[in-house]
């Protein structure tokens, strides 16, 4: 019987159009097949998210959009445009 | 009094300002950077107490103490945060050979709204290969508004640098910058000396500003970093506002971008 583990990729893009290009990106990976890290690429996994789902990859999870809130108008923080994907593999057991 | 000579000029400063650092390649003599070697090694740089003055933490005939009593390594201190800066704290950071796992991303310290800033030096005093890490920092990450390691979720961004060099190489970075520390796969311990100080004078033209109308700077203000994405002009807006801080001109303005805002005409005209 095979063992499915979710692989989950984090793709932050330039803006909300899941056409535009990939500005960071992390990756989690639950079949404990690699270890990624901070640092570990300079080059995108994808150039887009559109990309990404056109190699299996689920989009689980939107940025949803706040209006800033007074005073933050000009204020800068998280990367703002995180889509959350995922993808099951099969693990030998 | 500083020698002229020694001190950061505008456009330095106009880079700080867009990049949160600033990086001086084999700045420190190789006998020196040998020296504090040792004394990372074996453990023998003393702590001093957060909010002494600088030069009372270390004595002139110590090696870390000697560096930052060099002229150039002064200057730029006298550029940032003035003369006689405190002593916030400092840190030997190490990665042990074979560590394969980065740090996560982070700031120091916690949320930090003030246009006053704190320095912090990054010191490598022996060669840094990429393999051996060193250090990585995001440019332009320093206006951003996060509690230390609200940001460890991300892993990379497009022009993330890791510090990739010589021994005797020193970065001095903005308070704010997001950096991490990077695996070590050599089999040598990896060191990084840093130092944070704080300003006991109003940070205001402490540089060199012979240049200060030098027609590069606005384009330097303006410069991208591929990571911002579409904040990128929210970035340039955080600047102009640090530039009129440190400048004392606060109708300083780049590409119309906050003239065009503080645009309240209040007079009112007259019938015809």
């Amino acid at each position: 019987m095979p063992q499915l583990r979710q692989k989950i990729l984090v793709l932050y893009l330039h803006t909300p159009d899941l056409n535009s290009n990939v500005v960071a990106w992390s990756m989690y990976d639950g079949t404990g097949n690699t270890n990624p890290t901070t640092g570990d690429s300079d080059k995108p996994p994808y150039n887009t998210v559109v990309e990404a789902m056109q190699h299996g990859w689920r989009v689980v999870q939107f940025p949803q959009q706040f209006p800033a809130y007074p005073g933050m108008e000009y204020h800068t923080s998280y990367l703002r445009f995180e889509y959350i994907l995922e993808k099951m593999e099969e693990i030998d057991d | 009094m500083i020698d002229k000579k020694y001190l950061l000029d505008s456009k330095q400063i106009a880079n700080f300002v867009a990049d949160g650092y600033l990086r001086f390649d084999q700045l420190v003599p190789q006998e020196l950077n040998e020296a504090v070697h040792a004394e990372m090694d074996d453990h023998r740089i003393g702590r001093g107490t957060a909010g002494a003055p600088l030069s009372e933490v270390w004595s002139e005939s110590s090696p870390i103490g000697t560096v930052f009593r060099l002229p150039e390594i002064q200057g730029i201190i006298h550029s940032l945060v003035g003369p006689e800066p405190l002593y916030d704290h400092h840190a030997v950071h190490i990665v042990n050979a074979g560590n394969e796992k980065g740090q996560i991303w982070h700031a120091d310290a916690i949320i930090d709204t003030r246009l006053h800033f704190d320095i912090q030096f990054f010191y490598f005093a022996h060669d840094t290969p990429r393999e051996m890490g060193g250090t990585m920092i995001l440019p332009g990450s320093h206006y951003r508004r996060i509690c230390e390691t609200d940001i460890a979720r991300y892993q990379n961004f497009l022009e993330q640098m890791p510090v990739v060099c010589k021994a005797g190489t020193i970065l001095v970075v903005h308070h704010g910058i997001w950096h991490c520390a990077q695996p070590n796969l050599t089999d040598r311990t990896r060191y990084m000396f840093k130092l944070r100080l704080n300003p006991t004078v109003r940070q205001m033209c402490l540089w060199n500003i012979d240049d200060i109308d030098d027609p590069s700077i606005p384009g330097i203000l303006s410069k991208n970093h591929k990571w911002y994405g579409n904040d990128v002009r929210l970035e340039i807006v955080n600047r102009i506002k640090f530039w009129r801080f440190l400048v004392g001109d606060d109708k300083f303005d780049v590409g119309y971008w906050m003239g065009r805002l503080e645009n309240l005409p209040e007079n009112v005209l007259r019938a015809a």
